[in-house]
């Protein structure tokens, strides 16, 4: 009896120091990871609330001034034209970014030929570097002689201003944000029709369904998930639009001044007020994480 | 850390990181490979001219939108400037000035700003590798106490929009805490926030679950340590994941431009994107050796994008998308 007690006893103690050994293993594994994450996502994510509500001088120490930074927000007339245009850039962004990659992803998926074609054509934009396609389209919009007034002109229509009026400057901006990232969204679509169950198109076919019933009452409904998730995406991400307005139009153009490029004007421009510019990070973070909330509570609930 | 365009995986689909492409479609009407429109409606004579209609339409549309701009970009490069100021344009160059790409190469310091990107991106690849494979292994087979809430942590830093840290991020480069050092136009300030990828992190895991413990646990009691076994079976066993990890971080790293802009001031340490776009504000560059400047950043993205089309397409099926 004794001798199988102590036994026990041993190989516990052999289990607990095995235990303890991989412990220490998998944290000295983990331990650059942790360290990364610790620096550079969450330190400063404290440190950005922290820094909304203080003022940061590079003289002294940042000093405590309370809510001084977003009485300051929203006294700036700037604060909520860049909120306006956010939103105007966002919303025309999902009239064209969210319901041209459907109508693409539906028209391709019942194409039968020169498939592998078209996916490289539409995504060929998305691997291209932003800035690439945003100077590129410099050139398009020029209104002496960018290829886009010249393709106007040659079919009749007035030329436009582009970039440089105020009533098309925003929409120029959407117009290369989709360009340039709607390949995404049309691939996502594609994966997503080619797994609806095609018995369903046959028993609706069966009773008599025409093609746009088929499409209004299969399709679209067999999409829903995959809908909405790319709708908050689609507005987590274009919400944070930068480098659109940031080369096309500068970052003093009030008619095209984003939250994202006043953060970047407040930081480091003329003002160099890290405090302000955090301020405005956070009510951003706030705007977009009740979208993030929404989304993860989505995919949590599909898995 | 993606400023621009976070990446934001849809988290249910991930079981298979790199499903097949596309689905092997039957020949008859029946089964899976069936679409909103039949083959049967297809076969008649007003199906046929119907579907041959759209598909010359859609095929000419999808050229002039989609590979014309690249097309107009490659030609306007060697086109004498001009020849690229005549109003309206000329779509097939008059002049042929291939050696715009050899002064944009020399003259805007191409060369420089092209070896920075490449260096980034390589070392940040590696980085990313190296980090995130310790900690979903040490996650996923270890299974240490608290492994997951470090877990939890991580992820939950996927919910965080970029523009959120963007400030204290930038004021953490320029002063890290407890080590007192300014990463500042060093290659650290792009790699090490690269590092803390959660999304590789979770791909990785959930990849090195499926592993079955009984293998690990016979090559222990041969004698492998825990490195060996992550070393000699687990990464071996994971090579169409890692490939996906790769190649995305790489993108990730070629395409960012918000970051670096903000971390890399000075101009001899600029990646490609961002010394593209300061010549262009600062600079009275001749628009042809611009456009081979953006032609000269885009090649590699365009290379990796034709080698690796299927794990792209796939992995982007699977999950995750840029902005």
């Amino acid at each position: 009896m004794a001798v199988i007690e102590a036994g026990l006893r041993e190989s516990r103690r052999a289990q607990l120091r095995r235990k303890i050994q991989d412990n220490l293993l998998a944290y000295a594994f983990m331990a650059a990871g942790i360290a990364c994450f610790a620096l550079f996502s969450w330190y400063p994510l404290v440190r950005g609330v922290v820094l909304s509500f203080q003022q940061v001088n590079f003289v002294t120490d940042p000093y405590w001034v309370g809510l001084d930074n977003f009485r300051a927000l929203f006294a700036d007339p700037l604060f909520w034209t860049a909120w306006k245009n956010t939103i105007v850039f966002t919303g025309l962004a999902l009239v064209f970014g969210y319901l041209v990659p459907l109508a693409i992803a539906v028209l391709l998926n019942e194409l039968r030929h020169f498939k592998g074609f078209f996916r490289v054509a539409v995504y060929l934009p998305v691997m291209l570097p932003p800035i690439v396609v945003v100077l590129l389209f410099k050139y398009f919009y020029d209104p002496g002689n960018g290829l886009f007034n010249t393709i106007l002109n040659g079919v009749g229509l007035p030329g436009s201003q582009w970039t440089q009026s105020s009533s098309t400057a925003m929409i120029s901006l959407v117009l290369v944000s989709t360009w340039a990232n709607l390949g995404g969204a049309t691939l996502m679509y594609l994966a997503a029709l080619q797994s609806i169950p095609g018995e369903l198109y046959e028993a609706a076919e069966l009773d008599g369904a025409t093609i746009w019933q088929r499409l209004r009452h299969v399709t679209i409904p067999q999409l829903r998930f995959i809908m909405l998730v790319l709708l908050l995406m689609q507005i987590i991400a274009t919400m944070q639009v930068f480098i659109e307005p940031f080369q096309l139009t500068g970052t003093t153009n009030p008619d095209t001044v984003t939250v994202m490029v006043l953060i970047y004007r407040y930081a480091f421009t003329v003002n160099n007020d890290f405090g302000l510019a955090a301020a405005m990070s956070v009510l951003l973070f706030v705007v977009l994480g009740a979208f993030s909330a929404l989304y993860l509570r989505l995919t949590r609930t599909a898995e | 850390m993606t400023i621009t365009a976070p990446s934001r995986p849809p988290l249910p689909k991930l079981a298979d990181p790199a499903p097949a492409r596309r689905r092997p479609r039957p020949a008859g009407d029946h089964g899976a490979g069936r679409t909103l429109i039949s083959d049967t409606e297809l076969r008649r004579t007003r199906g046929k001219v119907v579907y041959f209609s759209v598909l010359t339409v859609v095929t000419i549309l999808f050229s002039l939108v989609f590979l014309f701009p690249l097309y107009w970009m490659v030609t306007g490069a060697v086109k004498e400037p001009a020849e690229f100021a005549l109003t309206p344009p000329t779509f097939i160059p008059e002049t042929f000035e291939p050696q715009n790409y050899a002064l944009a190469w020399d003259r805007m310091n191409i060369a420089r700003y092209f070896g920075n990107t490449v260096f980034y991106a390589v070392g940040g690849w590696l980085i990313q590798l190296v980090v995130d494979v310790g900690v979903a292994y040490a996650l996923s087979k270890l299974r240490p106490i608290f492994g997951k809430l470090v877990l939890g942590l991580m992820l939950a830093s996927l919910m965080l929009p970029a523009a959120a840290l963007l400030i204290p991020a930038y004021l953490t480069v320029a002063d890290v805490p407890i080590f007192g050092v300014n990463l500042l136009n060093t290659p650290w300030a792009l790699w090490l926030p690269a590092a803390a990828n959660a999304f590789n992190i979770y791909v990785l895991k959930r990849f090195f679950d499926q592993i079955p413990n009984d293998l690990l646990d016979s090559a222990s009691l041969d004698g492998a340590g825990r490195l060996r076994v992550l070393w000699h079976i687990v990464l071996p066993l994971s090579r169409p994941v890692l490939g996906v990890v790769s190649i995305f971080a790489v993108i990730g790293i070629w395409k960012d431009f918000l970051w670096p802009l903000l971390v890399l001031q000075d101009t001899e340490v600029q990646t490609i994107s961002v010394a593209l776009s300061r010549l262009s504000n600062t600079s009275q560059v001749p628009p042809t050796e611009m456009m081979a400047g953006l032609v000269i950043a885009s090649i590699p993205m365009i290379i990796i994008f034709l080698i690796f089309q299927r794990s792209i397409i796939g992995g982007l099926s699977a999950g995750s998308m840029k902005g």
